[in-house]
């Protein structure tokens, strides 16, 4: 796989090597966007807000570049359409193999777009290029005054990493311009991990903060606010409904929004089924899936639970699915916690009615790291653990953090 | 403003004494040097040496020359002490390092010879600082014998090019791999650190090229670690000579200009790294 990206506004940039191809010079690029270097720079530094690994997966309709946390509750993917590079090789796929791709971690890849003035200013070109026999991605960027930068990265060879989503199944969506959302999100603190967005009387918007039930209220802190229906571009939500989404994750996407002042479109449907946040462009097509927390009083989908209680969870429901399930006894350490609230399936259509035997899917995919202390702290956390700070603190600890309790 | 301290006892001269009216002319050249504890000063009639070495491999050297002080003068042909670096910077900068426009720190350093300790007296607003540094036998240092005719590969870059590039450094690299040639790459930078080889490349056209004589084709390495304070003359340097020997000794001098605008120069001296291992490309 090849690709060359072109540059900014930098002059004294050296032409193509031998070997590559140019295209007409125009900047393929729309109004939006403006040079495209520090445009991939951002979508590094966004996607590294989710996981510890960068998956880079060329294909014929682009370059596309993913990322999952931890436990699988957080995903995001990047699809540089081919007019968004100057030069777009994505290699050739034979009747038996599948075009190469690759993960790189995220640091290493980060580390290369690091200063986003800095890509801005003084880089040109940047070329990506992919050698699997060399077991090496080749990162070059072109900067100001001639200077070179090649970076040769060790990769490692990965399963296909997609969450499967349709935003069309969701009942509610939302299109509002990035500025918007961040003017909102700033009101809450960095630390926050989760926020409520809910939909009001006379089609308001409102954004609060998640507090978890235990919580004393007299000592925490709420905040919430509500924003008109005019001030999207196109509300459809269902009335009176509302949605728990990790706020965290979702503000790596939103600096990026803002910085393409791209609108940023969101599909809900009801608590506990994921949340997805579309960015769109002629160049470019983002999106962010993030697990919601489920409702404890709704009734979703009852899942064969495969009477497995022995997690004390305060309701089956809370559990949407199978694979969810398993994913909580990996997790769950001496099978007290309650059952998580359920990360989308990778692989599997939504909701998911599936085997335990088609997990192998993800194997391919799944990190070296533990998920479950991270998973905890968005969704147990929150319920388990009063006292994180964006909340007020109690003193005392409302619900110890081991067996046999509820 | 310049002032005079006392004159010492009994008529003696004082070995060395010098006034400077604006301490940070010698305090930023001091800190772009400043990654050991200790320093050895030397002084002669042309000015002031600050050196620092450290692992027997790599060598600093400040110079302030007799001009840029108003006034300077040594007694005998040269006098040398070993100092505490870290101790005389907190000295030179009691008043604080960021200074308000148009206000500075005023030096008057006094040094009565071997054994007595160096008088530093600063004044700010009309506040009076006296400072009272011991001084030691000063410690034998490395001679690289670089001299201009055993120069193999020498090149001078804007200061502006490399900076980024410094501060960036791969630090999970153990090495600093510097290639010269009269061919490509001409100039490049290779670091080999935990997450692959990052390679920097400067062709001999650049805009930042300002001089590009190399002969022979090198490649050295040398201890990151060691390497990295010379960061700090960089940021301060507005021109940097890269020159490396037959041995591949290297050679890094930064011409550094003051607030007045006057030159100083700050030196670097490193040995290449004895442990050879194949380059990664």
């Amino acid at each position: 796989m090849k690709c060359v990206i072109a540059g900014g506004n930098v002059k004294g940039e050296r032409g193509l090597g031998p070997g590559e191809r140019s295209v007409p010079a125009e900047p393929c690029l729309t109004p939006h966007t403006l040079s495209s270097s520090p445009v991939l720079g951002r979508a590094v530094h966004s996607l590294s807000r989710i996981g510890d690994e960068l998956y880079l997966e060329p294909t014929e309709s682009g370059l596309s570049l993913r990322a999952v946390n931890s436990s699988r509750s957080g995903f995001a993917s990047f699809l540089f359409a081919p007019l968004f590079f100057q030069l777009y090789e994505p290699g050739s796929a034979g009747p038996e193999t599948e075009l190469f791709r690759c993960k790189v971690h995220m640091k290493s890849f980060l580390g290369i777009f690091r200063s986003l003035p800095s890509l801005e200013k003084s880089v040109g070109k940047c070329l990506i290029l992919l050698k699997p026999r060399a077991s090496r991605l080749v990162l070059q960027l072109h900067c100001k005054y001639g200077v070179t930068k090649t970076h040769n990265l060790a990769f490692q060879e990965c399963e296909r990493l997609q969450a499967v989503f349709d935003t069309q199944s969701c009942a509610s969506h939302l299109c509002a311009p990035a500025r918007l959302l961040a003017d909102a999100v700033v009101h809450f603190p960095p630390m926050l991990a989760e926020v409520t967005l809910g939909t009001g009387p006379g089609g308001k918007i409102s954004l609060r903060n998640y507090v978890e039930d235990e919580a004393e209220p007299s000592k925490t802190m709420v905040t919430e606010l509500w924003l008109a229906e005019d001030e999207f571009q196109s509300v459809a939500v269902t009335p009176g409904s509302h949605i728990t989404f990790c706020l965290k994750e979702f503000r790596g996407l939103l600096s990026f929004a803002e910085a393409s002042n791209l609108p940023l479109t969101i599909h809900f449907d009801e608590p506990g089924r994921p949340m997805i946040f579309t960015l769109d462009d002629t160049v470019l097509e983002v999106h962010l899936v993030l697990a919601t927390l489920s409702d404890l009083q709704s009734n979703s989908q009852s899942p064969s639970t495969n009477g497995v209680s022995h997690l004390p969870a305060p309701s089956d429901d809370f559990a949407d699915d199978l694979e969810s399930y398993m994913v909580a006894m990996e997790t769950g350490e001496g099978d007290s916690e309650r059952a998580p609230s359920p990360t989308f399936p990778l692989h599997t259509p939504w909701p998911a009615q599936r085997e335990p035997e088609e997990e192998k899917e993800e194997e391919g995919a799944v990190p070296g790291t533990p998920p479950h202390k991270k998973f905890r702290s968005l969704f147990f956390g929150s319920v388990m653990t009063p006292g994180r700070p964006g909340v007020a603190t109690t003193q005392e600890v409302l619900a110890e953090d081991s067996e046999g309790e509820s | 403003m310049p002032f005079s301290a006392p004159p010492a006892a009994s008529g003696e001269r004082y070995a060395l004494s010098a006034s400077l009216d604006n301490a940070r002319h010698l305090s930023s050249l001091l800190r772009a040097v400043h990654f050991q504890d200790h320093a050895t000063c030397l002084a002669t009639a042309s000015g002031l040496r600050v050196t620092v070495e450290d692992a027997k491999c790599i060598q600093a050297n400040a110079f302030i020359q007799a001009e840029i002080f108003q006034e300077f003068s040594v007694q005998e042909e040269s006098v040398m002490f070993r100092i505490s670096l870290s101790v005389l910077l907190d000295c030179l900068t009691i008043f604080g390092t960021s200074s308000l426009p148009g206000t500075s720190t005023a030096l008057r350093m006094c040094y009565r010879g071997y054994g007595y300790p160096l008088m530093l007296f600063l004044e700010e607003g009309g506040v009076v600082t006296v400072c009272k540094i011991n001084t030691q036998e000063p410690d034998e240092l490395l001679d690289f014998d670089f001299c201009s005719t055993k120069v193999v590969n020498k090149i001078i870059l804007q200061s502006e090019g490399l900076r980024e590039a410094f501060a960036e450094l791969d630090m999970t690299s153990e090495v600093l791999q510097i290639t010269m040639s009269p061919d490509k790459p001409y100039f490049r930078l290779s670091t080999f650190g935990n997450a692959g080889s990052a390679h920097l490349d400067y062709p001999r056209d650049s805009d930042l090229m300002e001089a590009f004589h190399c002969s022979q084709t090198q490649t050295n390495r040398y201890k990151i670690s060691l390497l990295k304070p010379s960061t700090k003359a960089l940021a301060l340097s507005c021109k940097v000579s890269i020159r490396t020997d037959a041995q591949g000794f290297l050679s890094l001098q930064y011409m550094i200009r003051n607030e007045d605008g006057q030159i100083c120069f700050v030196e670097y001296y490193c040995c290449p790294d004895e442990n050879i291992t194949e380059a990664e490309l």
